[in-house]
């Protein structure tokens, strides 16, 4: 448990040092969300129907743009050597890694969507629900996320390869964080928001082995 | 030889190769017989639907393509977990075997799908359940066969792939679940479908010598893909001896 916060302490403080990397990843939200209205034209009850998708959609790219060096930069500087023969217990650092890439990129996002949704005019009562569906669904992106950059570690085209692993596995949270935002849509509240708590706990519980497992793979 | 043996002894891949370069020919002529049976009984012998007309045909290429599709994801995750679990340098050969081949029925299915649906549907492409999680099950597979590619080292591009195809499997019921939801709350059911527990015998029999066509198929391309694997990796060995002298 030591090393566990040892490496989120670590990895935030790297964070806050380089703080333009986590604003690089808001203002890429920022922008991708205000190109939907130039794209799709500015008539307001359009907009407030599409505003969940669109601003889930800007959430994901925005939370994979930020991923590629999460472990390339470990490899790069010996640091994925010294992890890998230490006493520690792998799928726990790997679990720490992803909680600092939620706490720098997910949560911001999550609360910089609160502010964009009242600019999409999105129904108010509409909009806790949909906050509290990034907030459960952004860690398991993290997580997800996490996995696809320990994949990649090493390979000679990392950039555009990660999307092309992890997008199809986003595919569910997508869809009910979508919903969970979507009154109109007859789900309910309810429902999406377990099945989101249900994913994260799920890809908790799995992805640090996998992301342990790629790790091992790229050690070798 | 307890059965566990047996298998193992399979994996040597010269015994392997022995075996397999034995039976090819003869797993390739009776899918070649039994897809001219099912194209014969599917085009011309089954009547055409009430409703269809003709374009119900494209069925018996169709769904066999989805059938295989999925079992080939099957046997790539097999393979995976094998190679992730053993190491066996076979199983690393048979993932990268399969997957192309997978992806190559995924698209045939899209594709018959598609060519289908204009007739039926008046639309190429509809966002269904079904449509939509094959695409991604088509984007699984190019995800594999790019992971397995980036690396210089080719052994850690298989491992580093092989991980991904087994997350891909834990994720593929999720997906499809998700989609399938996500399917009957956007669009009311509409879209007539043949699939249903009633289906008549005439169609049955085609469909079903079909899909045994398409198994062999699958089971001949994947030993003649393996075999070519396994000559290529001699050949790069042999290669790299020589310039070690």
């Amino acid at each position: 448990m030591n090393r566990f916060l040892l490496v989120l302490r670590h990895d935030l403080r790297l964070a806050l040092r380089q703080a333009s990397d986590g604003l690089t990843v808001l203002t890429f939200f920022l922008l991708a969300v205000s190109l939907f209205p130039l794209g799709v034209g500015p008539e307001p009850a359009l907009l407030a129907r599409i505003a969940p998708g669109i601003l889930w959609v800007g959430a994901l790219l925005a939370a994979l743009l930020s991923l590629d060096r999460l472990y390339q930069s470990d490899l790069d500087d010996g640091t994925l050597d010294l992890l890998l023969t230490s006493d520690a217990a792998l799928p726990l650092l790997a679990l720490a890694r992803a909680a600092a890439h939620w706490l720098t990129t997910g949560l911001p996002l999550t609360l910089l969507a609160g502010l964009l949704a009242a600019m999409l005019g999105m129904a108010s009562d509409a909009v806790p629900p949909l906050l509290l569906g990034l907030l459960l669904g952004t860690p398991t992106l993290s997580l997800l996320g996490s996995l696809g950059a320990a994949l990649i570690v090493g390979s000679r085209r990392a950039g555009p390869l990660i999307p092309l692993l992890i997008l199809p596995l986003c595919v569910p949270v997508l869809i009910f964080g979508v919903a969970a935002g979507d009154l109109a849509g007859g789900a309910g509240v309810e429902f999406p928001l377990t099945v989101l708590a249900a994913l994260l706990l799920g890809t908790l519980a799995l992805a640090p082995w996998g992301v342990a497992a790629a790790l091992r793979a790229a050690g070798e | 030889m307890p059965p566990a043996m047996a298998l193992h002894s399979l994996a040597n891949p010269a015994r392997f190769q022995r075996l397999s370069r034995r039976i090819l020919w003869p797993v390739a002529i009776l899918a070649t017989v039994l897809l001219a049976i099912g194209l014969y009984l599917g085009l011309v012998e089954a009547p055409p639907d009430y409703q269809q007309g003709q374009s119900v045909r494209i069925m018996f290429v169709h769904v066999p393509a989805a059938w295989m599709a999925l079992m080939a994801y099957v046997v790539l995750a097999g393979c995976a977990a094998s190679l992730l679990i053993w190491r066996h340098p076979l199983a690393d050969v048979a993932a990268r075997a399969t997957a192309p081949i997978g992806a190559g029925l995924t698209f045939i299915c899209l594709a018959t799908g598609s060519l289908w649906g204009k007739p039926t549907w008046g639309t190429w492409w509809v966002w269904d359940a079904r449509l939509t999680s094959m695409l991604v099950l088509l984007f699984l597979y190019v995800g594999y066969i790019a992971l397995a590619n980036a690396f210089d080292d080719r052994e850690r591009g298989s491992r580093a792939a092989a991980i991904l195809a087994l997350a891909g499997l834990i994720n593929l019921p999720i997906i499809k679940f998700s989609v399938d939801w996500w399917y009957t709350l956007h669009q009311p059911a509409s879209v007539l479908r043949l699939d249903g527990p009633t289906i008549h015998s005439s169609l049955l029999v085609p469909l079903l010598v079909m899909a045994a066509g398409y198994l062999f198929y699958f089971v001949a391309v994947l030993l003649l893909r393996i075999d070519a694997g396994l000559m290529a990796r001699k050949l790069e060995a042999m290669a790299q001896s020589g310039r070690g002298k």
